[in-house]
């Protein structure tokens, strides 16, 4: 009996790789996209302020698009595995 | 009407039983975390679950193609071995149900497969070797690994998403849960419908009415994909409870990167050729996303209980379907026993799951633990 142990590791870092680089471009779009927000004095309160000059709404917005486009590349190719 | 064509047409018919039970058994894995961070209302999620369920029955026969042929010696077995295998893992099915635990479906029906076939055929007829590598290895790690992507991708979210606006995050999350939790529907639906897919077509092969090694017919794409999305959209709120609400006070950037972590962890193994356990995986990115909070933010107690299912699966749905084989191998009457046998069980399952009812409704009402007993006095 043999077993493919590399075939597993790949499993292991592809989907490590995969699976966390979805979940940090989702996280970094939704701050940008906190960028459109108005400052509020209860969000500051609690150190989530977004509008700490950082990113204009509009630079927050682009980039946003940018980190979406790229999860959406990521959930299309995972579609396309299931499909074919 | 032919005896064999009877036993033939039970068996089918016990196969999509089976079917069903996976779907309403499974429910949790896609949908389990949606509802409980309130992404999706519960009969909306069964629903959307549900559909994509059946939509993922007609995307492809490859894992079919492995249960009809990978498992077991087709040429030493006989559909009431397959009917025996299937009474293993119905009966299973259920009592963890009952028990809201999230035990694997698949587990189950390969146990049950496997008594019943070491009964009726001998140690022989099993492929063990395939089913160490492909089976057993597979369930041990893909939990483990699993959990170490939810965990990790959970930790770097928060740390991103501490500068954005709360209600942004929260929103941005909870509409990626509706798309991982439907990645996860799909990928559901095209692994595990395919497997009863391969149980009737390896029936059907044994019967004679199909040549070795042939795919599924049109009808059983159907109507496996159609008991599927059905048991989905019934919804197993016992082990959608224990998932979304039992293991961890999920917030919804848990719940997406959970999410992701199953979704990525199934595809990235179904095209590397590893047939896994969508429960195992989708409890272990629960696990772990729910541990990124801290150790202490996780139920581990009830982490132990699933392990234990988990390790009972295959040999208990095994034994079962051993017995089942035992008396179904004496003739269509020892066929009509074990029917009447698994009917009464089931029934009894489901009456003793009425005394404590749990359903879209009620999901918040988490069952209360007995009170410990003091030895002392």
């Amino acid at each position: 009996m043999t077993i493919n142990w590399g075939a597993l590791a790949l499993v292991a870092v592809v989907s490590l790789a995969v699976g966390v680089l979805v979940v940090v471009l989702v996280s970094l779009a939704l701050v940008g996209l906190s960028a459109r927000e108005p400052a509020a004095g209860g969000e500051a309160a609690e150190g989530t302020s977004t509008t700490d000059g950082r990113l204009s709404p509009a630079a927050g917005t682009a980039a946003a698009a940018v980190c979406l486009l790229g999860a959406a590349a990521i959930v299309l190719y995972g579609l396309y595995l299931i499909v074919f | 009407m032919e005896i064999s064509l009877i036993v033939l047409v039970v068996v089918v018919v016990t196969a999509l039983a089976f079917d069903f039970t996976n779907g309403f058994h499974d429910t949790a894995n896609a949908v389990a975390t949606s509802i409980a961070t309130g992404a999706l209302q519960p009969r909306t999620a069964v629903l959307l679950a549900g559909v994509l369920n059946l939509v993922g029955a007609f995307l492809s026969v490859e894992v079919a193609k492995t249960i009809s042929g990978g498992l077991v010696d087709e040429t030493q077995i006989t559909p009431t071995v397959i009917f025996a295998g299937l009474v293993g893992a119905i009966l299973w099915n259920l009592l963890t149900w009952l028990l809201g635990l999230p035990s694997s479906s698949s587990h189950a029906l390969i146990g049950g497969l496997i008594g019943a076939t070491v009964v009726a055929s001998g140690v022989d007829a099993v492929k063990f070797a395939g089913i160490v590598g492909k089976v057993l290895l597979p369930a041990v790690l893909s939990p483990l690994v699993a959990g170490l992507v939810a965990l990790a991708a959970t930790y770097l979210a928060y740390r991103i998403t501490a500068r954005g606006a709360v209600g942004t995050v929260r929103r941005g999350f909870k509409a990626g849960q509706v798309v991982s939790s439907s990645m996860v529907a799909l990928a559901h639906g095209t692994n595990d419908a395919q497997k009863t897919m391969g149980v009737i077509t390896l029936a059907l092969i044994t019967a004679g009415a199909l040549p070795a090694n042939a795919g599924p017919p049109f009808w059983v794409i159907v109507s496996a994909g159609l008991a599927i999305g059905l048991g989905t959209y019934v919804g197993g709120w016992r082990i959608i409870q224990t998932l979304g609400m039992r293991v961890s006070a999920i917030e919804s950037g848990q719940g997406f990167a959970s999410g992701v972590s199953t979704a990525t962890v199934i595809l990235t193994s179904s095209h590397l050729g590893f047939p896994l356990s969508t429960t195992q995986v989708a409890t272990g990115s629960i696990f772990g996303a729910g541990a990124a909070r801290g150790p202490a933010s996780v139920h581990w107690g009830l982490a132990g209980q699933v392990a234990i299912a988990w390790l009972l699966t295959l040999p208990a749905a095994a034994v079962v379907g051993a017995v089942a084989a035992l008396v179904a191998d004496t003739g269509p009457v020892g066929t009509i026993v074990v029917a009447l046998v698994l009917i009464g069980v089931a029934g009894g399952i489901y009456a003793a799951s009425r005394r404590r009812p749990v359903t879209a409704d009620n999901l918040d009402e988490l069952p209360v633990p007995p009170p410990p007993v003091d030895l002392v006095a």
